[in-house]
């Protein structure tokens, strides 16, 4: 990668960090906690993208 | 069951509110993909350098952290999202021609292209029929997220490959957790701004399309 394409990236990661770190602890101390069947479902839906995605993998 | 015909008629009012916000979003995040998939092929056509990439990115994120907010309840806040989505659609057009010009560049770019229409619908689809409110992942997925970008900081120096693909696969899955949570947001009244939905929506789609091309160009042999 050119270190002027580098460089850039790296600002903008640090500026995306600089925005986002304030609204991820907000997030993180006031989100409303999940139950056990809540996390259980989204581990699914999550599975199930990654299944997907090995089969796209297979594909090409 | 004897009701409240007051509280009877709220309900119906959230309803309506509802399906409003959701019927906007989902037209609006329709044109600006196809806005998107014009200025991408617009980019594509000018052989725009790499650097437009990041220009683009930057520009991008300018509007949507500073121009949005103060736009997001007025008209003008449709010019702002299509601004920001052209932009980012403009961005595409480097990396596409870079896919483009491997030997299976077009087949790795129509799977990617397919199977992110496929896990955005899926996603929705289970979101809106369930109706279940998974706000519970807010922490999470912006904790995740800023996990993400620390590493991704790290490999821009480091340039290890199986870090950079962890990344990849790692984004998709909390964009897979993002459009869950702002699906849900929209069905439970926590986004009654359809632009604002729009843009997270729009955000998660890119991201999922970007990192699934990275992952597939990898596994199609581009590295």
């Amino acid at each position: 990668m050119d270190l002027w394409l580098k460089i850039g990236s790296a600002l903008l990661l640090i500026a995306m960090l600089a925005v986002i770190w304030p609204r991820a602890r907000h997030m993180l101390a006031n989100s409303p906690k999940g139950s056990s069947d809540d996390w259980r479902s989204f581990v699914f839906v999550i599975a199930a993208v990654a299944l997907f995605i090995l089969l796209l993998i297979q594909l090409v | 069951m004897d009701q409240n015909p007051n509280v009877l008629a709220q309900q119906r009012e959230s309803a309506l509110a509802t399906n409003s916000v959701i019927r906007n979003t989902y037209l609006l995040l329709s044109m600006t993909l196809l806005f998107s998939a014009v200025t991408a092929g617009v980019s594509m056509a000018l052989q725009m350098p790499a650097m437009t990439y990041l220009v683009s990115i930057g520009v991008a994120f300018v509007l949507i952290w500073f121009v949005l907010p103060k736009h997001a309840n007025k008209a003008s806040g449709l010019a702002v999202v299509f601004g920001i989505t052209g932009l980012l659609g403009f961005s595409l057009g480097p990396i596409l021609n870079m896919y483009l010009a491997l030997p299976n560049g077009s087949q790795v770019i129509a799977t990617a292209l397919g199977g992110t229409g496929a896990i955005f619908l899926a996603l929705s689809f289970y979101a809106l029929s369930t109706k279940r409110d998974f706000s519970f992942l807010g922490g999470f997925l912006f904790t995740g997220f800023v996990v993400i970008l620390l590493a991704a900081l790290a490999n821009i120096f480091l340039a290890i490959p199986a870090l950079s693909l962890t990344i990849s696969a790692a984004v998709i899955m909390i964009m897979s957790g993002f459009i869950l949570y702002d699906t849900s947001r929209m069905i439970n009244g926590g986004e009654t701004n359809y632009i604002m939905a729009t843009v997270g929506l729009y955000m998660s789609i890119f991201n999922i399309f970007i990192n699934l091309l990275h992952i597939l160009g990898i596994a199609g042999g581009d590295d």
